[in-house]
């Protein structure tokens, strides 16, 4: 069985998302790799090398600088004549892609997978995490989306995959108009091994970064938020944690002024430790915590910050 | 323009869900069900759409059993013009949703599709993506800002880095994020008003579509509990803790 995984680049870089899908992927068959954008011979030449690829497929051309489906979609297509399963990553661009592609195909895709149980049975989460579900495909193809903190990332180094070029177009039904990527010196949410989030509690963005940034700051840590933060206006969308927004799994998550609603457990219950730093002593992220304190954040946070 | 809007019938967002002790499923018996959240995000846009001029007529759309009826009700209180329920007691993955709604699309000739970007029950966040394939246009999934002008869409997506516009030219498929709006409550007199709009009762196959699963759920769990921890009583403990991880100095 041959997979075809789609390979989430940034700035010449291969993301580490790629990493964990790629060891999803090699629990079903041979992995090649496909390297989408425009001018990305050195991400193909840096996928080449991650431990266990086989094949790298480049699509080098403008239409696919920023991954449209509909430019993108067509091309996997007619790949997939010689590929059994397409795998992506459940980044944004993956959860915006891998449907396409699946439809074009008559497939049902299998979302998030945290387990491969077999060459056609997975395990996947269901109503927020708050069940997980064992599914098993009827489709000759597979087209899987792979939830990245559920597996080891593969090894940078160790691989030595073939590069080849594929072709494809520009449909001409959608167009890149511009992004604001928020810039931060900090490591990235989904690949951070420290975290620190803050909650409603902290009452306005100008505490939030008072009392949150020092903190992250001074553990060399990522900063994410609550929803109800990020709804009240404390924080930028893209520091969400929870199931509508990023899904983490760092070393430590400490979790700052934050009750612990099912839908943030959601995105963070997987981290290694937990941290909780909460006044309400009731309050349900302590149940799931490691650590608890119980106080008020506003004193106990730059108490900390001060003394590590 | 003529905007679609299909919505799901689901378990209430604040609702825990239960996992049957057999194993088979969520239990949905005796449980408060609502529209999908991002749906309403979805009905509401399209109001806005109609209120800002972009758009003259709304459909909602439903593939469910017959009580997702009270569903497509709640859209045309909010402001829907008319409502089509795609009748089955079966479940319906998105792959068959997309090929229903396909179908009705070809019949509607609507300028956009908005959907919620997931439904809140199996998160698969599929459908509109599909949907888009299916018909060959364009499609701007987990949308915070949608602008029509003339005859294209510029839709702002949520990323993993923050926000990116793609234009698409209509018709274009829309899926929405959480922070696209607010949406609205529906007011008694339209609720009331909302019971004498038109609703047409069809069943998928009306549509030519086979909605057998291609997934056979095996099983269903709850997952692995976390047990509660300890509490520390001061900053102290909780450095010397975070020492003894590794992550402290």
């Amino acid at each position: 069985m041959s997979v075809l995984v789609w390979v989430e680049h940034e700035a010449g870089a291969v993301k580490d998302a790629t990493l964990s899908t790629v060891t999803a992927a090699s629990q079903l068959g041979d992995v090649h790799l496909l390297v989408a954008g425009a001018g990305v011979g050195s991400v193909a030449e840096a996928a080449a090398k991650i431990a266990g690829v086989a094949k790298v497929v480049v699509l080098d051309d403008a239409a696919f600088e920023h991954a449209l489906p509909e430019n993108v979609a067509p091309a996997i297509v007619a790949m997939m004549a010689d590929h059994d399963a397409f795998v992506a990553p459940a980044t944004s661009n993956g959860k915006n892609i891998a449907p396409r592609v699946a439809a074009l195909l008559d497939v049902m895709q299998i979302s998030d997978i945290l387990s491969v149980e077999g060459p056609d049975t997975f395990t996947r989460p269901i109503y927020a995490g708050n069940a997980i579900a064992t599914v098993q495909s009827a489709d000759s193809k597979k087209v899987i989306t792979v939830r990245g903190t559920a597996f080891e990332k593969a090894a940078r180094e160790g691989g030595s995959g073939v590069i080849e070029a594929a072709t494809g177009s520009d449909a001409g039904l959608s167009s890149f108009v511009g992004a604001e990527i928020a810039k931060s010196e900090r490591p990235e949410l989904t690949s951070a091994k420290i975290i620190v989030s803050g909650g409603r509690a902290l009452a306005s963005a100008e505490q939030f970064h008072e009392v949150i940034d020092p903190l992250a700051d001074k553990l060399g840590a990522g900063v994410g938020a609550s929803r109800a933060a990020v709804d009240a206006g404390y924080a930028p969308n893209d520091y969400q944690v929870g199931q509508t927004g990023k899904i983490v799994a760092p070393e430590v998550y400490v979790a700052v002024g934050i009750s612990g609603a099912i839908q943030h457990l959601a995105g963070m219950k997987d981290s290694k430790t937990i941290i909780a730093i909460n006044k309400d002593e009731d309050a349900p992220i302590f149940q799931v915590a490691d650590i608890g304190l119980v106080g008020d954040l506003f004193k106990i946070v730059p108490e900390l910050t001060g003394k590590l | 323009m003529k905007v679609l809007v299909p919505v799901k019938r689901v378990i209430d967002y604040n609702v825990k869900p239960r996992v049957k002790m057999d194993g088979t499923g969520v239990d949905l018996a005796n449980v408060k069900m609502s529209m999908n959240p991002f749906d309403e995000i979805a009905v509401e846009e399209a109001i806005r759409l109609r209120e800002k001029g972009a758009a003259t007529e709304i459909v909602a759309v439903s593939v469910g059993p017959q009580k997702a009826q009270e569903t497509l009700r709640t859209a045309l209180a909010m402001g829907a013009d008319r409502a089509i329920l795609v009748m089955t007691d079966d479940e319906v993955e998105p792959l068959a949703v997309a090929k229903i709604l396909k179908a009705i699309a070809d019949e509607e000739a609507p300028g956009l599709v908005i959907l919620g970007k997931q439904a809140i029950d199996d998160d698969s966040n599929q459908t509109g993506q599909m949907l888009a394939a299916l018909l060959g246009w364009g499609q701007g999934t987990f949308a915070s800002k949608v602008e029509v002008t003339g005859d294209a869409v510029a839709v702002t997506r949520e990323v993993d880095g923050g926000l990116e516009t793609v234009s698409l030219k209509l018709p274009a498929i829309v899926t929405t994020d959480l922070r696209l709006n607010e949406p609205r409550y529906a007011s008694l007199p339209n609720i009331m008003k909302a019971k004498s709009k038109p609703l047409l009762q069809k069943t998928p196959a009306d549509y030519g579509v086979e909605t057998t699963p291609r997934l056979k759920t095996l099983k269903v769990v709850e997952p692995a509990k976390r047990s509660a921890g300890i509490k520390v009583a001061g900053v102290d403990e909780l450095v010397a803790k975070l020492k003894a991880l590794g992550v402290a100095a």
